[in-house]
């Protein structure tokens, strides 16, 4: 079957794009729009180091037909920072606690981190473990991962949440 | 995705789809939320010639309340729409609680309560709860519609009475009775993210004296299908629910199952589970019905 124009809008931008039926928005992204900061571990949903924004809401990538995104809007890692000599508030508390450690699971964990941050701005702790029940860590950093979506709830105004 | 190759339909109404789904008959599936559907695409375990996506028909994505109907959620609202609704939460919180843990956030994000009904699999995390609220299908084909109760919609691992070209355009849920109380519990191995292994639901309403004028009960992933636990409700139906009485009938729903070995349980664990389960959410339903009347 021929490949079909479709239109993603992806962190602002509009682009038209000739793609598969069975093309994923992971593999678009990544293969068509050269937008590899999205990274695909399982390629089944289980990982969530594929996560984007469709239309706010997280999503796995890598389960999302492309032609299924057609002009509803889509947010990567590479739209969150404001300019390309800043960097986002969630961006800023990874590095600020070191919650990197080989970066595979990084672009899911804050685009995860933003999907939480935008519903619930001031999470707890376990609000924030159950925000991120969607991603593994094979380097299993979580606890600094933790720790810095607490940092970036603040950076993003607030007081900290007491713990439920 | 390199395993199967198709065409993606994506029609505009619901006379559209079925027109698509009545074309393609030879070779056709539907997609909602795409969770369950695209993983099982992408390993070649399912080859299909034509997709038809519900994403694009309007009117099919919403959840409401109302006190006289109670809640509609549409064929392709989503498990995280349903957990968002207040008045879920307060009415039906065992529903509420199975669309707000199971999966992960994105797959919650993605897939339907509609999917999860149509795949039909026996650890279906919102069958064993709609099925306790007394449930119904709609569904709807060339034909014209029809409205399916869910205890008569399962008939078998992945199997329903769904005919090909019907489409599940909502699933209605009546209103809770006065002095009722209701839960969901389950258990997995990843926290709550992996497919359950062993859940059980129930709904218990109390009349002016305190006894029990119905309760259901229904567990998911010990049976070929969501289980009804016809014994166990008939023992408490008109009773004084007293902790004996709980407990027996726990027993009894343990009784009913018919629990396999596989990767996430052993029968004999989903057995005793089945017990403990239904212990806890006939004393966690008795409790909310009693805390209504005070």
């Amino acid at each position: 079957m021929a490949k079909q124009i479709i239109e993603l809008i992806v962190n602002g931008v509009s682009q038209e794009v000739a793609v598969h039926p069975w093309q994923t928005l992971a593999e678009v992204l990544r293969e068509e729009l050269n937008l590899t900061g999205t990274k695909v571990g399982c390629d089944q949903g289980d990982c969530g180091a594929c996560t984007v924004l469709l239309e706010g809401r997280s999503v796995s990538s890598c389960l999302t037909l492309a032609m299924e995104a057609h002009q509803r809007p889509i947010t990567t890692i590479e739209g969150l920072a404001p300019s390309l000599s800043e960097l986002h508030p969630i961006q800023e508390a990874f590095v600020q606690t070191q919650a990197v450690q080989c970066g595979f699971c990084s672009a899911g964990m804050i685009m995860s981190a933003k999907h939480l941050l935008d519903h619930n701005p001031h999470p707890s702790e376990a609000e924030i473990r159950q925000g991120l029940s969607g991603n593994l860590c094979r380097c299993t950093g979580y606890t600094k991962v933790v720790e810095a979506i607490g940092v970036a709830a603040d950076k993003l105004g607030g007081a900290p949440a007491k713990e439920a | 995705m390199a395993a199967s190759h198709f065409a993606l339909h994506q029609p505009q109404s619901l006379d559209q789809a079925l027109d698509l789904l009545e074309m393609h008959r030879a070779s056709v599936r539907l997609l909602a939320g795409g969770t369950d559907l695209v993983p099982r695409l992408k390993v070649g375990a399912l080859k299909v010639q034509n997709l038809v996506s519900l994403q694009r028909v309007p009117g099919l994505g919403a959840v409401a309340f109302d006190p006289a109907q109670g809640l509609v959620i549409g064929g392709t609202a989503r498990l995280s729409q349903v957990a968002a609704l207040p008045q879920v939460k307060s009415l039906y919180p065992g529903l509420a609680h199975a669309c707000s843990v199971m999966a992960t956030t994105q797959i919650r994000n993605m897939g339907t309560v509609a999917g999860n009904l149509a795949n039909a699999a026996p650890s279906a995390d919102t069958a064993a709860p709609l099925l306790v609220y007394g449930a119904r299908v709609t569904a709807f084909s060339k034909a014209g519609e029809r409205v399916i109760p869910l205890d008569q919609f399962f008939s078998g691992p992945g199997l329903s009475v769904l005919e090909p070209g019907e489409i599940i355009t909502a699933i209605t849920v009546p209103p809770p009775a006065p002095k009722s109380g209701s839960a969901y519990q389950r258990l997995s191995a990843r926290s709550k993210v992996d497919i359950c292994a062993v859940g059980v639901a129930a709904n218990l309403s109390l009349d002016g004296q305190g006894r029990v004028v119905t309760c259901h009960l229904a567990c998911a992933s010990v049976a070929p299908t969501p289980l009804r636990c016809l014994q166990a409700e008939e023992m408490l139906s008109g009773q004084a629910p007293s902790q004996a009485l709980l407990e027996r009938a726990a027993q009894s729903a343990a009784a009913a199952a018919k629990p396999i070995d596989d990767m996430r349980a052993s029968a004999a664990y989903r057995r005793q589970m089945v017990e403990v389960l239904s212990r806890r959410v006939l004393v966690a339903c008795l409790a909310m019905a009693q805390g209504g009347a005070a």
